[in-house]
């Protein structure tokens, strides 16, 4: 557990490890992760204010994500997750002599997109270099990759922070983006998965040449749910542009964190720790807090020292990459009329989702569910479209359609129940035609089979009843089934108007209208 | 039958030797045949009864009449159904056998030869066209992927290694109805200029045998030489197929950057690599070439030009004017006839140069100031990018590995097992050169030498045509009189290596003969032209080569 948690959080030996070592296997790690730090959490984060009140941490966070395209960065092979061991392989991609590598122009396509989503520069001209170390999941002991000109560079992301976490809106800077080709996967046999103890390793290349883009962020968070708060939105564009599946939970979108703490007021930056294969934004936030309070305890105890000495053999293990300009591609040179038919083609950004939502009247607390999921947000924008009161969309979707999908594990794109059909109950509720009870009790119907909702209610006989003279002995008949109550009304126990209320309404299962329902209860009790 | 396929291996004489008065006595032996359908086809076999101690030592060659095409004339004898496929790749194969221990060219002799030129055969009796090279038997230099036959590059980290695939020039001639007859031998993946870098053998000069074939396609340039195969394809970083043609007296080509697909070329240094042809005659050579080039998507920096017939440009001797050359300017190269190179040599490059003014061209001394930068800027590049290539032999996935208790010592073990000194030397020079902090010194300064270099050659050949150089500063030298000196070794490549910094192409003609040491020892001319017009280098080596004196 205790050896679990150092390499998780990246605590100052783990660093030396994982620089002189070779790497650890993501997957290993990911499930250390995500349990062991679960119970930490809380004790974490709760101390997180009073540890900041005399130091700051700054954190910057680098981000690769998994290109969803068809074949490879390189070459033709499938880029699918989940294949046969080495059944998406070919000669290029397994390194092997004299196999060349060719752009996939697709990766370009995405890398405009992701750019200008992210305000960025573009590089109208890049080119691509070879990043060279040696390892068993590096077929060509190189990888390529763009050193120093990246195709995007200088741009921003906005978030907005959890309400439950004190909310804020906040812009971070955006180093630049580059195009590299992921490596392969080792498997390490027998210890169960962990490399000591393995008696061998087996290489799988199929994720080898799967293209990635790194995004480098500039150390503007604070805290860990900033840097949690980053990633999650790198994900929610990263998905918007339809550019990747961006999970990290599935290892497709993976962070690597950078924290340093210095004191308040001093200029220059503390010794930065990194933290790798973190498998959530939840994952990151406690281990980034964790790390945060490791760090200023040191320096409490005077200790920072002993930050800055571990940190300096880190560095000297640090790989010298020998970057070099990767002559088997040529230079990658955008055209501006590409970049512009993209940029006119970019969708609807979650932040500017939000700030839509915002300005519509939304409370945050909505905007942030609404605006969490492109598609969410589309079948929100549909429904309101086709004319429904947004705050009870809102609340539909939010509440009832969300809890079913959560229980049956669906998605939204799931669910049978059209915007336009979900508009429609709403007006039906907003109109009085049917109550909200009817609404929840035909949802799942609608939800599973479609259809319209009149023809779930007539199917199901579930119109109101609005008749006025029908209602009025449903109410006289509950009175006379309900003597004592009657009488103690009488006596002045007024509280019992709603009781009645509640009895005509259960006696039609819901179906009665309940503002004519109401009025005739209170006419009946003589009240007007 | 087998006189009349005569390959005219070593058919190089050329008109200079005559001018120095190398004429042979031999001479009028070696026309017993003269009533076969090719005079000089005869010329082999006959030197292989004369030569005795060393068996293709024979250089002062007769010279009747220019060097012809084996490769039209097989196919006109093929499609005549004067001879079959199965005839000329026994032929071939019967001489590669016979000389082989001698020579040493070849790595590996395919098992599958004689079947591939049965169905060539076949598909000639079905009225197919197998294409331009029918049944034609070449050899392909080691570092090329062959699909049926083992590819080591010249290399023990890939012992016994058999690519999944063919290397995209190798595919190519066997759409072209080729025959490929074996892999040849080389300085251990192109790293070296004498063939003798191999891991496996050293390969012999026919010429010579106790002097060095050249390199790195010094098995290549061997095998043609000795009539081993029609012609062969080899690869050209840094002269690697001109230098070998010099010193075996055939005739190289090495293509502009780009021209010819490198997909399937085992990587030495990617930027200056080309793959390109070795024949006995220019025409063979443009009818290699024509099969070859082209564009590759497979190959991101292959050129998607338009390919000519580069036949075509070639004209028959009986129709050439009575100065094909006038109008044309030629520059030759005055930093390569000076110091550094053997007197010996510079004259049978001058007295070539007389014979051009004698077909009409202007030929003119040009300066490129930058050409004495090329070969420093040339080894740090060139050892650069091969440190990076050759990180793919680690053992992993391919070829022989070290058990070793952890990776590292996996990695070392087998590297240090698999590779070569002269590997080894230019792995441990590339990663010194691209190392933090020496890069701007050494990789980032080359690059700049290599842009004034491209420079300077745009220049001189907006002045003149085409340039003109020895190939070599020397013949052919003695096996072993290099291997301790590699940096000697290096300044041999001094008229060649600018040409693959700036991507132009080059072709390598045998001009005459010099005696060293008693052997008679060819040397050639560097053609060097503007980029992709191969088609202009091919068309004067023609006339020249139609025209030079015989003897």
């Amino acid at each position: 557990m205790a050896m679990a948690m150092a390499m998780a959080v990246g605590s100052c030996e783990s660093i030396v490890l994982l620089y002189s070592q070779p790497r650890i296997p993501r997957s290993a790690l990911q499930i250390r992760c995500s349990s062991s730090l679960a119970s930490k959490q809380t004790s974490s984060s709760s101390k997180i204010p009073l540890a900041l009140q005399d130091f700051e941490a700054v954190i910057g966070v680098e981000t690769h994500v998994q290109l969803g395209t068809a074949t490879k960065a390189f070459c033709g092979c499938l880029s699918q997750y989940g294949a046969q061991p080495n059944s998406n392989v070919c000669p290029v991609c397994m390194g092997l002599p004299g196999a060349l590598p060719v752009l996939n122009e697709r990766v370009v396509d995405f890398a405009i997109k992701l750019g200008l989503a992210l305000n960025c520069d573009l590089s109208l001209r890049s080119k691509f270099d070879r990043k060279q170390y040696f390892y068993a999941d590096l077929p060509k002991g190189y990888q390529i990759s763009q050193f120093d000109i990246p195709i995007a560079r200088h741009g921003s992301i906005e978030v907005d922070l959890p309400v439950e976490y004190g909310g804020g809106h906040r812009k971070f800077g955006i180093t630049r983006v580059h195009i590299e080709e992921d490596a392969g996967k080792l498997v390490h046999a027998g210890g169960g998965g962990r490399l000591s103890g393995s008696p061998y390793s087996l290489v799988d290349l199929n994720r080898a040449g799967v293209p990635l883009l790194e995004i480098v962020s500039e150390p503007d968070m604070r805290t860990g749910i900033e840097a949690a708060e980053y990633a999650a939105e790198v994900a929610r564009v990263v998905k918007c542009l339809g550019i990747g599946s961006g999970s990290m939970a599935e290892g497709s979108l993976r962070c690597d964190v950078n924290v340093s703490v210095r004191p308040r007021g001093q200029a220059a930056f503390g010794t930065k720790v990194e933290i790798k294969n973190m498998n959530s934004c939840a994952a990151m936030h406690r281990a980034i807090d964790f790390e945060i309070l490791r760090q200023v305890a040191l320096h409490k105890e005077g200790l920072e020292s002993k930050i800055r000495t571990v940190t300096m053999r880190a560095k000297e293990g640090l790989a010298d990459y020998r970057y070099f300009p990767e002559p088997d591609l040529l230079e990658l040179v955008l055209k501006q009329e590409q970049v512009d038919s993209i940029n006119e083609a970019l969708p609807e950004l979650p932040n500017e989702t939000r700030r839509r939502y915002e300005a519509l009247g939304l409370s945050m607390q909505d905007v942030l569910v609404l605006a969490d999921d492109k598609n969410v947000s589309e079948y929100f924008d549909s429904t309101l479209e086709q004319g429904a009161d947004m705050k009870m969309a809102a609340n539909w979707i939010m509440g009832d359609i969300t809890a079913y999908l959560k229980t049956e594990k669906l998605s939204i794109s799931d669910v049978k129940i059209s915007p336009s059909v979900l508009a429609e109950l709403v007006t039906l509720i907003k109109d009085g035609t049917i109550s909200g009870k009817i609404g929840k009790e035909i949802l799942p119907e609608l939800i599973r089979n479609g259809g319209t909702a009149k023809e779930v209610i007539e199917a199901k006989g579930l119109t109101q009843i609005s008749d006025e003279a029908e209602i009025a002995s449903l109410v006289d008949k509950v009175l006379l089934e309900n003597p004592k109550q009657l009488e103690a009304f009488k006596k002045g126990k007024t509280k019992l108007q709603g009781f009645f209320e509640g009895q005509v309404m259960r006696s039609t299962n819901g179906r009665v209208n309940p503002i004519l329902m109401k009025k005739i209860v209170a006419q009946k009790l003589g009240l007007s | 039958m087998a006189s009349s396929l005569g390959a005219q291996a070593h058919a190089h004489g050329y008109g200079q030797a005559q001018a120095h008065g190398y004429g042979d006595a031999r001479s009028a032996r070696f026309f017993r045949n003269a009533g076969d359908l090719s005079p000089s086809s005869c010329r082999f076999r006959a030197a292989m009864a004369t030569a005795s101690a060393s068996i293709l030592a024979s250089p002062a060659i007769p010279r009747s009449k220019p060097a012809a095409s084996q490769i039209s004339r097989l196919q006109t004898q093929l499609r005549k159904k004067e001879i079959s496929a199965v005839e000329i790749v026994t032929e071939y194969l019967d001489r590669l056998r016979e000389k082989e221990p001698d020579v040493k060219s070849f790595l590996h002799i395919s098992s599958s030869a004689l079947d591939e030129a049965a169905e060539i055969d076949g598909r000639l009796a079905r009225g197919d066209d197998p294409g331009p090279l029918a049944g034609i038997p070449i050899a392909i230099k080691d570092n090329l992927c062959t699909q049926g036959m083992p590819s080591t590059g010249g290399s023990r980290i890939l012992d016994g290694y058999r690519p999944p695939y063919d290397a995209t020039a190798v595919k190519r001639l066997k759409e072209s109805g080729a025959v490929l007859i074996g892999k040849t031998n080389l300085d251990e993946f192109g790293m070296g200029s004498s063939t003798e870098s191999s891991a496996y053998q050293v390969t012999s000069n026919p010429w010579d045998l106790s002097r060095v074939p050249g390199g790195s396609s010094g098995g290549s340039a061997a095998a043609v030489a000795a009539g081993q195969c029609a012609c062969a394809l080899g690869s050209d970083t840094g002269g690697s197929i001109r230098q070998p043609a010099s010193f075996c007296g055939v005739v190289g080509l090495k293509p502009t950057y780009g021209r010819v697909s490198r997909f399937g070329l085992m990587a030495y240094a990617s930027s200056l690599d080309v793959v390109g042809c070795l024949g006995t005659s220019v025409d063979d050579v443009s009818l290699l070439l024509n099969a070859i080039a082209g564009h590759d998507p497979a190959d991101a920096t292959s050129s998607s030009k338009v390919v000519p017939n580069y036949l075509k440009a070639l004209v028959p001797a009986k129709e050439l004017p009575g100065n094909p050359l006038a109008g044309m300017k030629f520059g030759i190269i005055k930093e390569t006839i000076g110091e550094g190179v053997e007197p010996a040599v510079a004259q049978v490059v001058k007295n070539a140069v007389v014979h051009l003014e004698k077909l009409g061209a202007v030929v003119q001394e040009v300066s490129l100031p930058t050409f004495s930068l090329g070969l420093p800027a040339y080894y740090v590049l060139a050892a650069s990018e091969a440190s990076s290539n050759l990180s793919r032999y680690d053992g992993i996935r391919y070829g022989p590995r070290v058990v070793a208790d952890e990776l590292n010592a996996m990695y070392g073990a087998s590297r240090g097992q698999g590779f070569g000194a002269e590997v080894k030397r230019r792995i441990l020079m590339g990663t010194y050169a691209l190392s933090a902090g020496y890069y701007d010194a050494f990789y980032k300064r080359a690059q700049q030498v290599r842009t004034l270099i491209q420079q300077d050659f745009k220049k001189a050949l907006e002045d003149g045509h085409i340039l003109l150089s020895p190939v070599a500063p020397s013949p052919a030298f003695k096996i072993g009189e290099k291997v301790l000196d590699p940096l000697s070794m290096y300044l041999g490549d001094l008229m060649t290596v600018n040409v693959n910094m700036a991507g132009l192409p080059a072709l390598s003609l045998p001009c005459g003969l010099i005696e060293d040491e008693g052997s008679k020892l060819p040397v050639g001319l560097q053609l060097i032209g503007n980029a992709f017009e191969e088609e202009e280098l091919l068309r004067v080596g023609h006339i020249f080569e139609q025209t030079v004196p015989t003897w």
